[in-house]
């Protein structure tokens, strides 16, 4: 049984965009606040910290959750992918990066790691969605600026380009 | 937040033993989607959080012969994406399938659902339809309840002091059984249901008669409500458009609404009432093809 002190800080273990890290931090620190404040990976971001907007979105294991509702301490032993990991070794950007910007699926970007990382979750998982599908699966992710219609866009063309 | 422990027994009689030693100090921690909002918004002030994914008996979903014995901490996802499941257990696949977005889906548990005990839960209706048990274990040893007489007021519960939900059992429906949950919510997604209504179906041999209904209304009381008067009612019956008019009617006044900015009673009954039969009606095909 692991037992973690709140005064001591704690180190976890885990894979980051696949690196191995150990991390020191205070147990009840969000996997958000691990990310951004201790690892320094300042991509993913902070937007409502109660699970609406979805700006937060990390993988975790193979699954998208909103790093704001998960302990840093409960990622111990697990692989994480966060926005920084998403561009291929050299630069490349991914497709569905490449997609929003010709999209114009952006405005103030606070959004978009977010969004990408819940986007190519699911392009990994089903590669041809409909519209429909990706609306819906999107869902957990909010846009205030673009009225998603652009977004949406943008993961289609992602989406055609798969066939 | 007052800073606290992340603790992540490996059994029971762990869990038990930090429960007495901490008492109010500590809270349970399932996918966390209620616990770590409550926390941090200073509804709790924890001196440690308890995981209980790291559990056999939590995490585990075992599909018997007998029943489904859900892990108390298995996430929605594990739900929906298990094809024998979403076959057999149709109104509690529905629920899985809609509570927060795909995000919450990866870490919210209907165990966590029915233990945060909110009247607008989209799990507990679905599980009561299906006429569930939550299996519970504390310092007194184990004991199982049905999950309809599990919550007793907005946020309050059974569970007594020490104790905690280890598993929910799902009896395996015979054939000629369907279930399904709606809710009516003022957006497609990410909502808080104004209403939700399950029901559940089972039909005689021949399919001519209704066997027994269970119909669950969520958000429209302080605790889920059975409509009892719904349920005798239907026992019997021909399924038609007429005896589901009628069990709707009856679910409707069953419900006892409060007025607030999601809906005022009225409207709440009026929910009631059609989402009574529009469950029905998907029970009822389910059943048919079941
Ligand atoms: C953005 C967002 C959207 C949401 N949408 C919905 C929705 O559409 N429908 C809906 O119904 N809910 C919704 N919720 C609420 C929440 O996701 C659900 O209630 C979820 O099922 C809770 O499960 P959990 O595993 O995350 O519970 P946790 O947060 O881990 O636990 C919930 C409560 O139960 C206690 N607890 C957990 N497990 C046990 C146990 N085994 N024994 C005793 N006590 C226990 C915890 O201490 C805590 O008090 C939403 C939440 C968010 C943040």
């Amino acid at each position: 049984m692991t037992e973690i002190d709140s005064v001591s800080k704690i180190i976890v273990k885990t894979t980051i965009n696949q690196e191995n890290m150990e991390l020191l931090i205070s147990p009840h620190q969000s996997l958000l606040e691990m990310l951004r404040e201790v690892a320094g990976l300042t991509g993913t971001k902070e937007g409502c910290n109660d699970g609406n907007c979805g700006a937060c979105t990390v993988n975790l294991d193979g699954r998208i959750v909103d790093s704001c509702l998960v302990l840093g301490a409960e990622t111990e032993g697990k692989s994480i992918e966060t926005i920084e990991g998403i561009a291929k070794d050299g630069g490349n950007l991914h497709p569905l990066q490449q997609a929003f910007l010709e999209e114009a699926a952006l405005q103030c970007g606070i959004c978009t790691p977010g969004f990408l990382v819940s986007a190519k979750a699911l392009l990994e998982k089903e590669p041809n969605p409909d519209e429909q599908r990706i609306r819906l699966w999107l869902a957990g992710n909010l846009c205030r600026c673009t009225g998603y219609d652009k977004i949406i866009r943008a993961v289609q063309k992602v989406a055609e380009d798969n066939n | 937040m007052h800073p606290f422990k992340y603790i992540a027994p490996e059994n029971i009689d762990q869990v038990l033993n930090l429960l007495s030693e901490y008492g109010e100090r500590a809270r349970l921690l399932a996918g966390g989607t209620d616990i770590l909002v409550q926390t941090r918004t200073g509804r709790f002030d924890l001196d440690a959080l308890i995981d209980l994914k790291h559990i056999a008996e939590t995490t585990k979903l075992i599909l018997g012969l007998e029943s489904l014995v859900l892990g108390a901490a298995v996430p929605c996802y594990q739900i929906y994406e298990n094809p024998e499941i979403v076959a057999n257990y149709p109104g509690i696949t529905d629920a899985a399938s809609l509570i927060g977005g795909i995000q919450i889906q990866s870490r919210a548990s209907l165990g966590g659902n029915l233990c945060n005990s909110t009247p607008s839960a989209d799990g507990i209706c679905p599980l009561i339809v299906h006429n569930s048990t939550a299996n519970i274990v504390g310092p007194n040893g184990p004991k199982s309840i049905p999950v309809a007489a599990f919550c007793t007021g907005p946020g309050k519960n059974i569970l007594a002091k020490g104790e905690f939900l280890v598993s929910i059992n799902i009896p395996t429906p015979k054939s000629g059984f369907g279930s399904a949950y709606e809710r009516f919510i003022p957006r497609n997604e990410m909502d808080i249901a104004v209403a939700g209504v399950a029901s559940s179906i089972q039909l005689s041999d021949d399919g001519n008669t209704i066997e027994a209904a269970r119909i669950a209304l969520a958000a429209v009381g302080p605790t889920p409500i059975v409509a009892e008067t719904s349920n005798q009612f239907l026992i019997g019956k021909q399924p038609s458009e007429e005896s589901f008019y009628e069990a709707a009617e009856l679910a409707a006044s069953a419900a006892s609404p409060i007025d607030d900015m999601r809906g005022d009673i009225e409207f709440r009954q009026k929910l009631v009432n059609v989402l009574t039969r529009r469950t029905l009606n998907t029970a009822l095909k389910r059943a048919r093809s079941n």
